[in-house]
């Protein structure tokens, strides 16, 4: 017994040890606080959209149609007379949810599909790795658009194909760290008390192969942001009259020289969404990986 | 080198393979009868035969799949729905296109990148590097299709310097195709540099410090030798993997970048059969696309085992 509790407390000190030191490290790192600060005031304004938001965002308004910004219309209007500001605010709702639900969607087939591989071996590992190559071969957005359209055009569509797009580097990711993972001592330990596969991989590499799985995720996240918004901005996620920052851009090309606020304000808010999940993402790189420095 | 060469290439295949499994899927996966839909309204069950017959649907699954490999080894990949023209012309007239601006955006992204990558590493920590590194992340970050309206509003609306939209071939008109060229082609190579800049970047710091290096600046060499003689040269190695994977991205990127300066590109062909409902041509893109990229990753290592003296030797 004394064996079994050593061999399953070996690694959980250092572990305690070293998540106190990557947070201290993620917080003396200025541009990944910024990044975070960032990600959070995006959250807080899609969770507030209904309080927030100045006007009904689907509600046309014919007499001040391509309105420019003014004390009433802050970031001014769209063809049809909505308020920008407004569908912006609830446009974020649809950014955050394509980039959260389809990392999850990502994480949740990848890791498993990853960590099978890599622990097992074989022929499990040779098939799982050749059809995630196969689908890297297929490049993410071309790939998003071939489901989204085969699937339907719907945004639930497009978090499902972003998903499956982004997938294949989930399997990679958690694969590479199994097969590391697997042949260290405590994990040969865990074997030799006659612990079984399942909580050999859920106690002992799982918990190992989380934090790049995180950093992967947050800078998963800000690229699934930007192919929602691309396949939005194509007419191939969020559908009309619901606003999404993509859908928002793909009407304003029309009218770039005459209601340029159109284009400009939904794509700041991308950028700066994507910016801030990039900093915070590159910042927990670097507190939870110090190999990368 | 042959057997890295041949271990190369017999990876290739299977992926190739899968590959093509997945491009037929993707038909499976449409909601519904495809037959019914094309019966028209009086779905006459002669014609619904006739046509499950035409396009072997009558048969099981593994054996359609085989006769769409036997017609795709005959480079009959299908006809699109509306035109009637065959899948393969469409893509030979949008291909080389796209191709064009590919290759224009992978020159920018290259002269930017590796510029600012070597720079930035040889001036680590400095201004330079704090700037270089603001770029690249912002670069990283901004939608390629904002930037592409962004570029349209300040220098096609405003300034009038260069064409808003639209394409030239090089035979038509050299200057006017490299002037309607050069705003997509920057656009789509900016993410790309940005990318590009931090792999250098990364590749250039790990080489500066290694042992040659350190022998070259004690010998007294000029700084600038040392950093682009022998650091660059082998810097160079990995960074040549790292473009073929970064063309995959060039490729999904022309997408986007055809639509907003409605370029007939490859990306546009694909938007447009998606609207049309021409998944054949979906198909058809989504598999060359595949292909030239497991092309361009197989030259790759085939180059990046050349350029290596270790791997050459073995």
């Amino acid at each position: 017994m004394a064996t079994v509790s050593a061999a399953t407390s070996a690694p959980q000190a250092p572990a305690r040890r070293g998540r106190r030191r990557a947070l201290a490290k993620f917080a003396r790192n200025r541009a990944a606080l910024v990044g975070a600060a960032i990600v959070l005031i995006v959250i807080v304004v899609a969770a507030l959209a209904p309080w927030i938001s100045p006007f009904d965002p689907v509600q046309a308004d014919f007499l001040h149609v391509r309105s420019a910004p003014d004390a009433m219309h802050w970031f001014g209007t769209d063809e049809l007379g909505r308020d920008i500001l407004s569908r912006m605010i609830w446009g974020a709702r649809a950014s955050l949810a394509a980039g959260v639900v389809s990392v999850a969607v990502a994480v949740a087939i990848g890791v498993p599909l990853g960590l099978i591989a890599g622990y097992f071996g074989g022929l499990i590992d040779t098939v799982v790795s050749r059809v995630a190559d196969a689908l890297l071969s297929i490049p993410f957005l071309i790939l998003a658009i071939a489901l989204a359209a085969f699937l339907g055009q719907s945004l639930t569509n497009a978090m499902i194909a972003i998903g499956v797009s982004a997938m294949p580097r989930f399997v990679r990711l958690s694969r590479g760290q199994a097969i590391a993972v697997k042949a260290e001592e405590y994990v040969e330990g865990a074997r030799a008390i006659g612990l079984d596969d399942t909580r050999i991989v859920l106690r002992y590499i799982l918990p190992n192969v989380l934090p790049p799985i995180i950093v992967q995720a947050s800078l998963t996240v800000a690229t699934a942001i930007i192919a929602e918004a691309s396949l939005s901005f194509l007419g191939l996620g969020q559908l009309p009259p619901a606003p999404s920052w993509g859908s928002m851009l793909n009407s304003a090309k029309d009218f770039v020289s005459e209601a340029p606020w159109m284009s400009i304000f939904p794509g700041v808010a991308i950028f700066l969404t994507v910016l801030g999940f990039n900093l915070l993402g590159d910042g927990l790189r670097d507190a939870l990986d110090p190999r990368e420095h | 080198m042959w057997r890295i060469v041949a271990h190369r290439l017999a990876i290739a295949v299977p992926t190739l393979v899968l590959v093509s499994m997945i491009v037929f899927g993707l038909q499976k996966m449409l909601p519904g009868d495809p037959v019914l839909a094309l019966a028209g309204e009086d779905q006459d069950p002669h014609v619904i035969a006739t046509l499950r017959h035409q396009y072997h649907l009558d048969r099981p699954v593994p054996v359609q799949y085989a006769l769409w490999v036997r017609d795709l080894m005959h480079g009959n990949l299908g006809t699109a729905l509306r035109t009637g023209v065959p899948v393969t012309t469409l893509i030979a007239q949008k291909l080389p296109v796209t191709l064009q601006l590919a290759t224009f955006a992978m020159v920018i992204a290259v002269i930017i990148g590796l510029t600012a990558g070597v720079l930035s590493a040889s001036n680590r920590g400095r201004a330079l590097d704090h700037i270089a590194n603001i770029f690249a992340l912002s670069g990283m970050s901004i939608p390629n299709f904002w930037l592409g309206i962004l570029l349209i509003l300040v220098v096609s609306v405003h300034w009038h310097w260069l064409p808003s939209s639209g394409y030239v071939s090089p035979s038509e008109d050299f200057w006017l195709s490299i002037k309607t060229m050069i705003m997509p082609a920057f656009v789509l190579g900016a993410a790309l540099g940005a990318q590009l800049m931090r792999h250098t970047r990364s590749a250039m710091l790990s080489v500066l410090h290694a042992d040659y290096v350190r022998t070259a600046r004690a010998k007294g060499l000029l700084r600038t030798t040392v950093i682009v003689k022998h650091a660059f040269r082998n810097a160079l190695i990995p960074i040549v993997t790292v473009l073929a994977l970064l063309f995959g991205e060039l490729l999904a990127g022309a997408v986007l970048t055809e639509q907003v300066f409605t370029i007939p590109g490859f990306g546009k062909l694909i938007v447009d059969a998606v609207f049309n409902r021409d998944y054949a041509v979906v198909q058809g893109v989504v598999l060359v696309t595949a292909l030239t990229y497991i092309a361009v990753n197989l030259v790759a290592d085939i180059v990046y085992v050349l350029l290596n003296p270790k791997l050459r030797r073995r």
